[in-house]
């Protein structure tokens, strides 16, 4: 996983609520096998007038100019403002490949989906939780001035807006180690192989049945 | 000792190891593997020369891409094809407990066969790279869906990292009235706390309302927790779960079922465990739910109208409900039993199994499809569950009316093989999402019970399915 220090990233704004995950990628394409190339497809049905197929080459295909992400001054953007319940719906992990390939390292909203949440932290893409004032003023001060960018520093917990307003952030100690560092889950997990064989074994010793 | 609630007792006795923040390692037990999700996961433990950690916790299904028609001849979409033959490569090479390819007679969607297989049993931890795992939690397990990453975890390691959940308690007290069904308590629950309502919680159901319930109807509640944020719902122990476990081909035997019976009796919340919320409900007031827009809160009763944004006072919440009326190609204000539907679907990990098409065939007995509906498909949840219904009878009531009787598998749910909805399609579906393009691009789906859809098939347009008689 690329690990994350610190980005200052384009913004891109997508104001709507409980954006699920069969909009960020839908279905045809989750018939891949490869955790790649997902990034052509992130939001097809919104961001394309034509349906997509698989191994389609989309750089033809006609673009939605109604969608806020084909608008010029968003290209490149590497943050995305979102509204409540981002994520939500299917666990598909092709939600997060699909942001990440597409060029996004941040979303910043008031909630996420906790199974999305959980995803997107295992492939260096960072979600943040603000209060929902915050979020209306990166949404307001973000359609005022383009080119609008902020500065995200995972380490110190803080995003920075132009103005120079420095807004803290939650971030669990553990992930943030992880997502610094850039480190394998399976790898750290497996450090506690000797926890997880004596756990097993007490288990099969009391509940037999749950090992036939 | 303190009192505790069901996900307490199933949490603790999971926990192998414990980070200072409070992370998690939990141990499961078992882990369900589906198509989509795993190619991904098996090719990641492969690069990095791993192994899985104990091949007898798995059990492997193919569902998502299969026809569910015309088995002859095969899998004809050569991408989805790939797809399946990759999860055959893969448990081949791997190893499972159990494995059902397509075509085989113990196929069908994973939700449905891991229950009645007996491979879900009370106070297992069960995972799937599916958000429908919730429906396990019915058993009294800690059950729920997880992302590639995630798989290729449990895989490896035999466990997940996690941080403990709040809990919720949703009661629902009362006696259902005629003709309402587990669905519309769901449905229900959802448009009381919306789609984020659970976030972050653990959800449990209980009242009177939930007991009186089969272990079908119970399944179809865990099965949508996730429609309401919560990525685990459950339902504590009772004699119907014991029952309903009884003789299933990977359930204990002999000793090894008392034991195993007498641990589970103790799966429930004790008296006086605390809840970090609760939700009531009052079952009798619940009537058939119709949902009228794209995301599962958008749901009314049959009898009321769609509702107008212009009512709404959120603007957030105003310009969403104004986008799914667009969307749907409906008029606020229009009375729900006025829409008519193109094609019915009959299916899914909510409602295939063979209490949800006997609710189906009910309704559907002795009536035909109205003239103005394109396709009524009824899928069952599994090759099992379709040879029950054939014996039944079913099967020839559903043809007789028109319908059509197909293979097991996901289906129409969300439309990965070749069922689906034309573009402005409009169907009535007994799945657990109506988001914008799940059923086919551009297609709209109005969530509802077996018993309504089949009413919509045999009317056309939505009805109270207590007035048909």
């Amino acid at each position: 996983m690329k690990p994350f220090k610190v980005l200052d990233g384009l913004v891109a704004p997508l104001d709507r609520a409980n954006v699920d995950t069969d909009a960020i990628i839908p279905k045809q394409f989750l018939k891949s096998i490869k955790r790649s190339g997902f990034g052509p497809n992130a939001f097809d049905e919104w961001r394309y007038l034509d349906v997509g197929q698989p191994g389609q080459d989309n750089s033809t295909r006609p673009l939605n100019p109604d969608f806020v992400l084909n608008q010029p001054r968003y290209q490149g953007a590497q943050i995305l403002l979102t509204r409540d319940n981002f994520g939500c719906g299917s666990s598909r992990e092709h939600a997060p490949w699909a942001l990440e390939d597409y060029g996004f390292r941040v979303l910043i909203g008031p909630s996420f989906a906790d199974i999305f949440f959980n995803n997107s932290f295992k492939n260096g893409l960072l979600p943040i939780k603000l209060g929902a004032d915050e979020v209306d003023e990166l949404f307001r001060q973000c359609a005022a001035s383009e080119g609008y960018r902020l500065t995200v520093d995972l380490a110190a917990q803080t995003i920075t807006r132009p103005d120079g307003k420095a807004i803290a952030f939650e971030v669990d100690p553990f992930r943030k180690e992880c997502l610094l560092n850039g480190w394998d889950d399976i790898g750290l997990t497996l450090r506690q192989a000797d926890k997880i064989r004596a756990f097993e074994a007490q288990r099969r010793a009391e509940h037999p049945y749950y090992f036939a | 000792m303190e009192a505790q609630t069901l996900y307490e007792k199933l949490w603790s006795s999971h926990v192998v190891h414990q980070e200072a923040d409070g992370t998690a390692l939990i141990y499961i037990d078992r882990h369900l593997v589906h198509e989509v999700t795993s190619p991904q996961a098996f090719e990641g433990l492969k690069l990095a020369g791993r192994k899985p950690w104990r091949i007898s916790s798995i059990v492997a299904t193919a569902d998502h891409n299969t026809p569910t028609d015309h088995w002859e001849r095969g899998i004809e979409d050569p991408v989805s094809r790939q797809q399946v033959e990759t999860l055959d490569a893969n448990i081949r090479e791997v190893g499972s407990l159990a494995y059902f390819p397509f075509r085989d007679e113990r196929q069908g969607i994973v939700h449905v066969i891991g229950p009645e297989n007996g491979a879900t049993l009370p106070g297992m931890t069960v995972v799937c790279g599916d958000s429908h795992t919730s429906t396990h939690g019915a058993f009294g397990c800690l059950a729920h869906g997880i992302g590639t990453s995630e798989v290729e975890h449990v895989l490896a390691t035999q466990c997940l990292l996690q941080k403990k959940s709040k809990t919720l308690l949703i009661k629902v007290e009362g006696q259902l009235g005629r003709g309402v069904t587990a669905k519309d308590i769901v449905l229900a629950i959802i448009g009381k706390i919306g789609t984020a309502g659970g976030t972050g919680y653990a959800m449990e159901f209980g009242g009177s309302a939930i007991r009186a319930l089969s272990m079908e109807g119970r399944m179809t509640i865990c099965n949508m927790a996730i429609e309401a944020g919560a990525r685990a719902g459950m339902v504590g122990v009772d004699e119907i779960t014991i029952a309903y476990l009884k003789g299933k081909p990977f359930a204990p035997t002999g000793e090894a079922w008392e034991q195993a019976v007498a641990y589970w009796r103790t799966l429930k919340t004790d008296d006086g465990a605390k809840f970090d919320k609760v939700v009531e409900l009052d079952a009798a007031s619940i009537q058939p739910q119709v949902t009228w827009g794209t995301s599962p809160e958008m749901v009314v009763t049959v009898s009321d109208r769609v509702p107008d944004p212009a009512q709404e006072p959120d603007p957030v919440k105003r310009e969403g409900m104004e986008r799914a009326l667009k969307y749907m190609g409906l008029e606020a204000n229009t009375p729900v039993a006025e829409i008519k539907v193109d094609q019915v679907f009959i299916g899914s990990c909510t409602n295939s199994r063979i209490e949800d098409l006997r609710e189906a065939a009910a309704v559907a007995r002795g009536r035909s499809k109205a003239a103005n509906v394109r396709r009524v498909l009824v899928v069952p949840g599994s090759g099992l569950v379709k040879r029950q219904a054939e014996a039944e009878g079913l099967h020839e009531v559903f043809l007789a009316a028109g319908f059509e009787w197909r293979e097991p598998g996901c289906s129409m749910c969300l439309a990965m093989n070749a069922d689906r909805l034309e573009p402005g399609e409009r169907c009535a579906s007994t799945s657990n999402r109506n988001f914008e393009g799940r059923q086919g691009a551009g297609g709209r789906t109005h969530l509802v019970s077996p018993a309504m859809a089949a009413a919509a098939a045999v009317t056309g347009h939505f009805v109270d399915v207590r007035t048909l008689g």
